[in-house]
């Protein structure tokens, strides 16, 4: 880009290069979509009018319980998301307009999870969960989660911005502690639930190490644990299959990408500058 | 709360936080406690209860060569995934900022990694690094380069490992950068431009200095991640061969959950946790006035 503006050949090359990029960055969904809709002698072959087909999908689809992955990650998912969403603000608004006894220290010890998060733990949680009677069930793979210190740390940040006037004006009009949460706070913190919410959902969508480790069924196995099982070597399914189950997985995420495209970026965005 | 008596406010406050506590120390607090106490004690079966054995399991993880081999391999990981995914964010948010044609298009691919699973996508990276009939192959022998067995030979497993590590992070990192740049006043770079300074000056002498507290908040993230990202291993290569991939964070489930050692997978949890440690009070040190959480 010259001063001016002029499209020379220094700014075409930059776009060159950066096109360049974005293509190597595509390039394994691009692979994984060529793979799964023809069929499989053409898997490593990549002929221009090679035919189209569903059939890998429908291989995949019968040689794994997907429809029972696909209900495990959406309830596992949304149960986490929920009581994040409910946990989280009542910390954070005591965080933010509560002046307790060993507050500072609190805070502290919440924002500990921000670096040892429940993957490191691992071993240890197990056994809780043992004890729990919890190992093999959905809510032992989402409880780890459920108070997150991103959450209540995002939340409290955003709580904080809003004017205490407020707060004083639904008191005056007779208000409770939680009506005031819920109708003054909790509406105009909207944008950041959006974002937490997408940031949260996409990551214990494809979330692994700790539901691996927590589930030994097929009753609840999300879907990043069941595609593990199927697209191991030792199960012998062949390439298209292995990304039709890709693309089946990740589908609805991705679709949902797609749609909402620059909602995401910006929830990323919002929950990462806070 | 101006007119509730201050009790009352110690009182909700905590009240508030409760549910959420029972559960950060459940999962967070005991669980790091706990681990550093199993770490003293041998492993319990069940005709075998676990007993007291001070740094036994201490001294058996120095003298255990794997857990040094996965140490240097995470150093190695770290050294490979840092710097080149924070450059390549860099990189990628300047040109998705600027006036980029087909620039919605181009942000979109750059941050789609970020939203896909590391289990999946490690299915079609296994694919690009199959000998012979994978794509990098097949790219390779058109230049006439000859097959490679990228995953199977130690010398360059964890090198495909930190390729595709990187691939999967720099877009995520990038939105930071993005969010930084456009936060950067206009008037910055037409004052560049009138004082006659170059693209690549203006660059290195006004945006870098400036996206300095950005680079921290996202070389933060990117250690973490360094110690965190182990769910291609699975895939891609189960640690091997001959451990010249694992990852401390892998090792630490091989030893818990197929060698079924409870006590040495805490040890090794403890190494972990004190890695962390030192990094989060590193950062607590470097960022100490210059993040305000009030």
């Amino acid at each position: 880009m010259t001063a001016n503006g002029n499209r020379g050949f220094a700014y075409w090359l930059e776009a060159g290069a950066a096109w360049l990029l974005a293509f190597l960055w595509l390039l394994p969904l691009i692979y994984a979509f060529w793979s799964a809709f023809h069929p499989p002698e053409y898997a490593t072959k990549f002929a221009l009018f090679a035919p189209l087909t569903l059939d890998n999908f429908v291989e995949a689809w019968s040689q794994a319980p997907f429809a029972r992955y696909y209900v495990n990650t959406f309830v596992l998912v949304t149960s986490i998301l929920i009581a994040q969403f409910v946990l989280c603000t009542l910390a954070a608004y005591a965080f933010a307009r509560f002046e307790f006894w060993g507050r500072e220290v609190a805070f502290a010890l919440v924002l500990v999870q921000l670096m040892i998060m429940p993957e490191v733990l691992i071993v240890e949680n197990y056994s809780t969960m043992s004890n729990l009677s919890l190992v093999d069930t959905i809510l032992g793979i989402g409880l780890p989660y459920m108070a997150s210190a991103f959450g209540i740390f995002l939340l409290r940040q955003t709580f904080k911005t809003i004017p205490k006037e407020l707060e004083d004006a639904a008191r005056v009009e007779g208000c409770s502690m939680l009506q005031i949460l819920w109708k003054v706070y909790v509406p105009l913190a909207r944008p950041t639930y959006v974002a937490y919410g997408l940031v949260s959902v996409s990551y214990h969508w494809n979330n692994f190490l700790w539901p691996l480790v927590i589930t030994n069924s097929v009753t609840t196995r999300p879907l990043t644990v069941g595609l593990a099982i199927f697209g191991a070597p030792e199960s012998g399914v062949d390439w298209s299959i292995i990304t039709a189950g890709t693309l089946l997985a990740v589908a609805p995420l991705l679709a949902a990408f797609l749609l909402f495209q620059r909602q995401f970026v910006q929830s990323f965005m919002h929950a990462g500058i806070k | 709360m101006t007119k509730s008596p201050t009790v009352m406010n110690h009182v909700y406050g905590w009240l508030l936080l409760t549910p959420a506590a029972i559960l950060l120390i459940a999962f967070t607090h005991y669980p790091a406690v706990a681990t550093l106490a199993q770490s003293f004690f041998s492993s319990g079966t069940a005709l075998r209860p676990s007993v007291f054995v001070g740094i036994e399991n201490y001294q058996m993880m120095i003298e255990d060569d794997i857990f040094w081999k996965v140490v240097e391999n995470n150093a190695w990981y770290a050294a490979g995934t840092i710097p080149a995914s924070i450059a390549i964010a860099m990189l990628m948010a300047v040109w998705v900022n600027g006036k980029l044609p087909l620039r919605g298009l181009v942000r979109m691919s750059y941050f789609t990694p970020t939203i896909l699973p590391m289990i999946a996508v490690a299915n079609i990276w296994l694919f690009f690094y199959t000998p012979s009939i994978g794509l990098i192959d097949q790219v390779g022998g058109l230049f006439g380069l000859p097959d490679h067995n990228w995953l199977g030979n130690p010398d360059t497993v964890l090198w495909c490992i930190v390729v595709m590590t990187i691939w999967k992070e720099a877009g995520f990192f990038m939105i930071f950068y993005l969010a930084a740049l456009q936060a950067l006043p206009p008037e910055l770079e037409e004052a560049a431009r009138l004082e006659g300074a170059g693209r690549w000056y203006y660059f290195r002498r006004v945006v870098f200095p400036l996206l300095m507290p950005t680079t921290l908040f996202v070389l933060i993230n990117a250690v973490i991640n360094s110690f965190k990202l182990i769910d291609q291993l699975f895939i891609l290569t189960k640690g091997g061969p001959d451990n010249a991939s694992s990852l401390l964070l892998y090792y630490i489930y091989e030893v818990a959950f197929s060698f079924f050692d409870e006590a040495y997978a805490a040890t090794l949890t403890v190494v972990l946790l004190a890695t962390l440690a030192i990094i989060a009070i590193g950062q607590f040190v470097i960022l100490d006035k210059r993040i305000h959480y009030r």
